[in-house]
């Protein structure tokens, strides 16, 4: 499997002189999932903006499954298919009628039976001859997925798939987004639900303020950056942490009855439980309980995007 | 080419037309009538003939191209006007489409449009007066270029708009008075000399004069004056749509 997507020092300058994303690269591997993280206004919509020829690039290079998005903008773009942030269809038209129209629009002849498979898996056929309008929210957001996927696209975009959705879509998305990637399609998507990247991407890449500050296997970075706690609680409170235990890694809890140990874990490394446990109880502290956490990716991402911009 | 995607314009804007099929045919076929109610009767009473020509079915040409002119620019502008104003026009920038397959799809659906609206006020007109057409070819053939040309423009406003107001305001300022002193309702050689030197300024004099004229074999500038003002509009209107698309003027950020 190759590169997919590949962004070569790509700059965008708006019209009004905001500079919305500086000199970014990235390769996306044929086949798999990438979450884009990011606060606000990163850069993310307007990064997929650019792939997919809605936006105007102000500099660098742009190729999907090897095809200029510029110069070979029709070759690129039958690759692709989006699911925009905003919600946007037309009011007034029907269900069918509307997917019909992007399966037309990316020069695919009509095909019934295709549309009908797609648009049960997003549980919208009963509503294939509803009027836009009478649909609520998260089914637009069907019908916009629904839309992206009428041309069986080799690359899905969706940027924000999960604002405003339920807890029951949320699950269909991800069972579709895994059916999708078995099939060999490759995913890029933004959200603000960590876990929910942590749990589905293969890699994730973390942009702020239009710049890439990493792109990682999502595992891996669990790893390298995913540091453990465990919380002790103690039957006596203490003001201060005994000497003795000075050469551990620990801090006062917010109640002076615990102390919080942080450890890596990591292959290769020992962790040091043991040796803390059996030195607490030497230095004549009782245990009450023991817990212990892992930072989530969410951790990783604010720790990352909190470092002030050099 | 990308056949597919022609269609599927093509089809999409047409569903609109169809949704309000009934809108579209009842009212130009009532403001048609008033139109001969207040010209044709109370003013064809005083003015009995145009050139041999009775004045009730003198101004049934210029009473379509008023019609046929005023809904293509509306028809088109709309329909390029609103997938920018609801943000659907995010599927067409991502579609593998060029510039002149996303015109001939909403073109051509805005001016069949306009198209068919013509027809039907030639038919309610003559409910009204007798009337003869010289040169039926001719006379579709103007009326299709009309149409289409206008689109064209129609398409240009769309894109130019940034809101509502902006959609009405050409064809309010500028093309209803140009229709309106463009001979749709007189013959130019009705008017003093001067006036007559400031009309054949207007582009609008040389299409109703090309369209009366293959009803009644009657124009006030030579035919080929006619067809150049209506090819040479058509062929601006196309490289402005090139060149906007091109550039991405106010559809692209
Ligand atoms: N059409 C535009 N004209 C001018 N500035 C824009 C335009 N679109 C976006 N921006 C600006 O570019 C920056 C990046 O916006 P973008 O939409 O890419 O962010 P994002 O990462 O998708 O944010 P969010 O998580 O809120 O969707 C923001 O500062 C935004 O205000
Ligand atoms: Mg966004």
């Amino acid at each position: 499997m190759g590169t997919m997507i590949s962004v070569e020092s790509v700059a965008k300058t708006y019209d009004s002189g905001l500079v919305a994303l500086n000199d970014v690269s990235l390769q996306i591997e044929e086949g798999e999932i990438l979450a884009l993280l990011g606060p606000n206004g990163a850069g993310k919509t307007t990064l997929i903006s650019i792939i997919c020829g809605i936006t105007n690039l102000s500099a660098g290079r742009v190729t999907v499954g090897g095809h200029d998005v510029v110069h070979d903008y029709r070759a690129a773009r039958r690759m692709i298919g989006l699911v925009p942030q905003e919600i946007a269809l037309e009011p007034f038209e029907r269900v069918w009628n509307t997917v019909r129209l992007s399966r037309g629009l990316f020069g695919l002849p009509s095909d019934d039976a295709y549309l009908q498979d797609v648009l049960q898996k997003l549980s919208l056929w009963d509503k294939r001859g509803a009027q836009v309008l009478e649909l609520s929210g998260g089914m637009k957001r069907r019908v916009l997925i629904a839309k992206a996927l009428s041309h069986a696209p080799r690359v899905l975009f969706l940027d924000e798939p999960t604002a405003g959705v339920d807890v029951e879509l949320r699950k269909d998305m991800w069972e579709i987004v895994r059916e999708l990637k078995a099939q060999g399609v490759t995913i890029i998507l933004t959200t603000h639900y960590i876990e929910e990247a942590e749990a589905i991407a293969d890699r994730v890449g973390v942009i702020n303020r239009g710049e890439i500050l990493l792109v990682e296997e999502t595992q891996a970075l669990m790893r390298r950056m995913g540091q453990k706690e465990m919380v002790i609680e103690l039957q006596a409170p203490v003001d201060a942490i005994p000497e003795a235990l000075g050469k551990y890694n620990l801090a006062l809890g917010d109640d002076p009855c615990r102390l919080v140990y942080s450890y890596v874990t990591q292959a290769g490394r020992r962790p040091g439980i043991t040796a803390l446990l059996s030195d607490i109880s030497a230095a004549g502290l009782v245990l009450r309980d023991v817990q212990t956490r892992q930072s989530s990716l969410e951790d990783i991402f604010v720790d990352l995007v909190r470092e002030p911009a050099a | 080419m990308n056949w597919w995607a022609i269609v599927a314009i093509y089809r999409f804007e047409m569903a609109r037309t169809w949704r309000t099929i009934w809108q579209s045919i009842v009212s130009p076929v009532i403001s048609t009538s008033l139109y001969f109610v207040v010209f044709g009767a109370a003013i064809g009473s005083r003015i009995s003939e145009v050139e041999g020509v009775s004045y009730g079915a003198f101004i049934v040409p210029g009473l379509i191209m008023l019609s046929v002119i005023t809904q293509s620019i509306a028809n088109a502008s709309f329909g390029i006007y609103f997938p920018k104003f609801i943000g659907t026009i995010y599927e067409l920038l991502s579609a593998p489409v060029s510039f002149l397959e996303i015109v001939i799809g909403y073109v051509g659906a805005a001016a069949t449009k306009s198209l068919m609206i013509g027809i039907i006020i030639l038919g309610t007109a003559y409910l009204f007066v007798p009337m003869r057409i010289e040169y039926p070819l001719a006379m579709l053939a103007f009326l299709t270029l009309t149409c289409l040309s206008f689109s064209l423009f129609g398409f240009i406003i769309g894109i130019w708009a940034k809101n509502f107001e902006q959609l009405q305001l050409i064809p309010l300022l500028i093309i209803t008075p140009l229709v309106f002193l463009g001979g749709a309702f007189y013959s130019i050689s009705m008017l003093p000399p001067l006036w007559q030197t400031i009309t054949l300024f207007n582009p609008v004099v040389y299409l109703i004069s090309g369209f009366r004229w293959s009803f009644y074999g009657l124009a006030d500038v030579a035919l080929g004056w006619s067809l150049l003002a209506i090819f040479g509009f058509t062929l601006l209107c196309l490289g402005v749509i090139w060149w906007i698309f091109r550039s991405g003027w106010r559809i692209k950020s």
